[in-house]
């Protein structure tokens, strides 16, 4: 039974993500545009815009290798399977042994890797540009997901995603200063990984400042729905984890009927709602940082994770 | 077993012997390439079996030796893991030296002197054998650097590498020496049975981590490794990566965790600690600012080295907290990060002689778009960059899981100061890991990727076919070991028990790896993640192929504007191309101001003149500034002051000769008075 309902789960979980996606990027696009005063494109208009592309020839340059073609699946499975492990609505799903946060970053970075050697596969500038600026910023977001992961790892014992979440939803441990701490820290490498404000501004296509959209410049059709997709994938994998570290409230546990299922995703779509209001709250209200000021905004996320775990050491004196 | 063993290392020394003659002919250097070729197959199978006998035999007692006593050899677990390292590494490199044995026939008869040195180090049961070895190492590494001699580059790079390898002798002797004095015996049965305790035990650490981590390629003792490993041949390099640097790890463990006894304290821990996460760290960051393939990868070396170290480090510190299954865990990242990062070590390092050999260069700027030219070789290239990158599902990965699960454990010591050095070790190992993985997109994307830069760069041709068999089995390896970490560990587990005791029991069950301690595990199955990542790639493929039906179609390239490159450059103008320095430029802002004192320079033309804008980029090993260089001036005034006894008077000398005579009895009554 209890395998059953991990499959069941498991299976509803996957399709989900897959079916929300898309959505993800084009609410919190919607809502920008409503806090500004413009009515914004439809939150479908993602989805339209992967169907479209879908059905277009897709155009390779003349020098580009087989790379520039794998790499999209590379990275859109890669991303998908550590969605896959992240608990939206229910614990204990067929994947929960396999979910691990330091797997988790492993397929991150797998994903990230795929996107700088397509960016850098044609050969040209802002390719080149944008993946060595992918990869640098990754130098300082790892660290900081890294400690972050340490704080989790002292509070719950493991670094298993789906214990560490349950951990946080039986609610034993209470609030505690390190967890808002790693908290913030994750935000800051959210935004990063993610290309969001104040680090790339996913709206625009200046060159000198991109990073995320510069190395996607020389894919089309399929390939380039393929690379939209894994974004969305992504934004979508890191307010999930968000949601299931620090809002962990509602989900249901292993095991549980399709009731509880049925109250966990509820829960989760008002925790994604107002994940992605604030996410829109906070790009609107800053501006974006030169490329050279992020990695003082990263370090001092790196500093309030390590901050955080400092805290447990003297706070409880573990042993 | 141990006869077998012996027969192997004698074989090897015969090659080297018959070399010197057979190097002259392109044949006969195959033939002695071969001849290694098959010792290091017998040895890598000695050393298998004797891990799945889980190691202990009995100690083999040579009919010579030093003039007290027999030399001893013996293959426990932790000799037979090393072994096993080196005859693997080892088979690899004398495959891809029979490919082109015409290639250097100065780098032929220090091959087999190589293997047999680092064999005997690694298998020695005593103190002077194992130093025996080494030093053989040494040497013949030494004379592997510089078999090149007619380049002045070589030479100073030699003359380095000489220095330290004396430098490393001249504390690593000491350090046994106060052992033997301890102890009072040769034997490392002797040793075990009188650990040093208090500033004895101070000592030995200090001096191990003088010897052997500069022999191992640890900050700040490192200055040499970037120099010397670009000049030797390619073969040579990937062994010197693979397998030399990790002699030098096996000395730190066999004294540090086997010899020294199991009684030492937390603290001991913890310079191997900062040493590893700062060579780590220093390390990976600095193979995203050299501009040459195999520098590149030498800096890498020292990155992993510094991960294993990290390792160790943490092995010793719960010991000392008695936190045995933990001590295991960090103990088994070590072991496998050992033999995972020698054997894709030696698969770049081969590939780069493969890319230096085909398209004439070494240099990142002078090379580019070879995946067109030479598939079979980006292929394989690129399974050891996402191993070098610690990419799931490969092997580099799981070995660094183990090990952030061990530094995410840190904090179980219970002692405040170590659980922030811990916590901190664990950023500086994930930024390392990071930073790895930008110099492997970096040297990947600049040397396989893009347009060729050059038009010798653009007459590349695939390798030959036993070359590419001597690059197809590391990568088939690299991909199983990343697959199988747990029965790999498993088979670790006597090399495990010779570190921590008997009862020490593997981080892995079955085909998972296990993480943390009690009953809260964390796993990583790579099997099952396979499994899923193939089943979701099919996913995703069908139904891609299903809406997109159409083929793909080749276009021109929008090449940001620049203007048409002339008729002469017909893959395009390399300028307009991203160049070394411009993927470097981020991380040299950065980071490389803070930590390598780097630099740019931008010469711009003012408008109207027509010269081109220059920008320069440098970058200064601390390292090399503040012990490289005032130790090379400290050797001059030595050496000039010990010149000037030469012009001194019969007096003199007879009076010198008389006054040493005088000291040396006066010390020797004094010993003889306590």
């Amino acid at each position: 039974m209890q395998t059953l309902g991990g499959i069941l789960t498991q299976a509803l979980h996957l399709a989900l993500m897959l079916v929300l996606a898309p959505l993800v990027p084009g609410l919190v696009r919607w809502l920008k545009a409503r806090m500004q005063g413009r009515r914004g494109a439809s939150p479908l208009q993602p989805l339209r815009d992967m169907r479209k592309l879908l059905r277009k020839r897709p155009v390779l340059a003349e020098n580009a290798s087989a790379v520039s073609e794998v790499a999209p699946y590379v990275a859109v499975v890669a991303t998908l399977v550590a969605l896959a492990q992240v608990p939206s609505f229910s614990h204990g799903m067929l994947l929960a042994p396999l979910g691990d946060l330091l797997l988790v970053a492993g397929l991150l970075a797998l994903a990230r890797v795929a996107l700088a050697l397509a960016g850098l596969d044609v050969g040209t500038q802002f390719g080149g540009m944008g993946a060595a600026r992918e990869m640098s910023f990754a130098a300082f977001a790892e660290p900081t997901l890294l400690v972050a992961v340490l704080t989790f790892a002292i509070l719950a014992g493991t670094t298993n995603l789906d214990a560490v979440a349950a951990t946080f939803r039986d609610g034993q441990l209470g609030l505690r200063v390190s967890l808002a701490l790693a908290g913030l820290s994750l935000l800051a490498v959210a935004l990063a990984e993610n290309a969001r404000m104040p680090v790339d501004s996913p709206g625009t296509h200046l060159e000198l400042t991109m990073v995320h959209e510069a190395m996607l410049l020389e894919s089309s059709g399929r390939h380039l729905a393929l690379w939209e997709f894994q974004a969305a994938l992504k934004l979508e994998l890191w307010l999930a984890l968000l949601a299931a570290m620090f809002l962990p409230f509602g989900a249901a546990p292993g095991g549980a009927g399709p009731l509880a299922w049925a109250l966990g995703l509820l829960a989760w779509l008002v925790k994604m709602a107002g994940l992605m209001l604030a996410l829109a709250v906070f790009e609107n209200a800053i501006a974006k940082m030169r490329v050279f000021r992020v990695p003082e905004f990263l370090g001092a996320a790196l500093l309030l994770a390590l901050l955080a775990a400092a805290l447990l050491f003297v706070s409880t004196g573990l042993a | 077993m141990l006869t077998a063993l012996s027969l192997a290392l004698a074989a090897l020394l015969l090659l080297g012997a018959a070399a010197v003659p057979l190097a002259r002919r392109p044949a006969g250097a195959r033939f002695v390439h071969a001849g290694c070729l098959g010792a290091c197959v017998v040895l890598a199978v000695l050393a298998f079996w004797a891990l799945l006998a889980s190691g202990g035999g009995p100690v083999l007692a040579l009919p010579f030796g030093p003039p007290w006593g027999r030399a001893l050899l013996a293959l426990d677990g932790l000799s037979a893991w090393f072994l096993l390292l080196l005859g693997v590494t080892g088979g690899i490199a004398s495959l891809y030296a029979m490919a082109h044995p015409a290639a250097q026939p100065g780098a032929v008869p220090p091959f087999p002197l190589l293997l047999a040195g680092m064999a005997l180090a690694v298998v020695a049961a005593d103190v002077f054998t194992l130093l025996f070895g080494f030093e053989v190492m040494s040497l013949a590494s030494w004379a592997l650097v510089a078999a090149d001699h007619s380049r002045a580059e070589t030479r100073r790079a030699a003359r380095l590498y000489l220095m330290m390898a004396v430098l490393s002798a001249a504390c690593l002797v000491p350090a046994f020496g106060l052992l033997v004095g301890h102890a009072g015996g040769f034997s490392f049965a002797a040793l075990r049975a009188a650990p040093p305790a208090g500033w004895l035990a101070t000592g030995v650490l200090v001096l191990l981590l003088l010897g052997a981590g500069s022999k191992a390629g640890l900050a700040p003792l490192n200055a040499w490794l970037p120099r010397a490993y670009p000049v030797a041949p390619a073969h040579v390099t990937a062994l010197l990566s693979g397998a030399t640097a990790n002699v030098a790890v096996y000395v730190l463990a066999r004294l540090l965790l086997d010899l020294c006894g199991p009684a030492q304290p937390l603290w001991w821990g913890v310079p191997l600690l900062v040493l590893g996460a700062g060579s780590a760290v220093l390390g990976a960051l600095r193979a995203n600012l050299e501009g040459d393939i195999k520098v590149v990868l030498a800096c890498s070396s020292i990155e992993n080295i510094g991960l294993i170290t990290i390792g160790l480090g943490l092995a010793l510190a719960f010991r000392g907290a008695d936190l045995g299954p933990l001590a295991a865990l960090a103990a088994g990242a070590a072991l496998l990060h050992t033999l995972n990062h020698g054997v894709f070590k030696t698969l770049l390092f081969l590939a780069a002689g493969s890319v230096e050999r085909m398209a004439g260069s070494r240099v990142l700027d002078r090379l580019g778009g070879l995946i067109h030219a030479m598939p079979a070789t980006a292929a394989c290239a690129l399974v050891g960059i996402g191993a070098a990158a610690a990419l799931p599902p490969l092997s580099g990965f799981a070995s660094e899981w183990l090990l952030l699960q061990a530094l995410l454990a840190g904090w179980r010591t219970g002692d405040v100061t170590f659980q922030v050095l811990a916590a901190a070790g664990t950023a500086l190992a994930a930024m390392a890991a990071a930073l790895a993985a930008a110099a492997m997109v970096r040297l990947f994307g600049l040397v396989f990727l893009g347009r060729p830069r050059t038009p010798r760069g653009a007459g590349a041709r695939e390798v030959g076919r036993l070359e590419r068999w001597a690059l197809v089995i590391p990568a088939v390896l690299t991909l199983l070991l990343g697959l199988l970490p747990g029965p790999m560990l498993a088979l670790a587990q006597p090399a495990l028990a010779t570190l921590l005791g008997r009862a020490a029991a593997v981080p892995a069950q079955g085909f998972a790896l296990l993480g943390g301690s009690g009953e809260a595990v964390a796993w990583y199955l790579p099997l099952a993640l396979l499994a899923v990542l193939l089943a979701a790639g099919l996913l995703v493929a069908l139904v891609v192929r299903a809406r997109s039906p159409l083929e793909t179609r080749r276009g021109p390239t929008w090449d940001g504007g620049f203007i048409r490159p002339p008729d002469y450059l017909p893959f395009g103008d390399p300028l307009t191309q991203p160049s070394a320095a411009g993927l470097a430029q981020p991380l040299h802002r950065m980071l490389g101001a803070a930590l390598y004192a780097a630099r740019e320079t931008v010469d711009m033309p003012r408008p109207g003149e027509t010269r081109a804008a220059r920008h320069r980029a440098t970058l200064a090993d601390p390292a090399h500034d503040w012990l490289v260089l005032p130790a090379g001036r400290l050797r001059g005034a030595v050496a000039s002051w010990l010149e000037r006894m030469r012009d001194f008077t019969v007096r003199r000398c007879l009076s010198f000769g008389f006054g040493t005579l005088v000291v040396l009895l006066a010390l020797l009554a004094w010993l003889e008075a306590r």
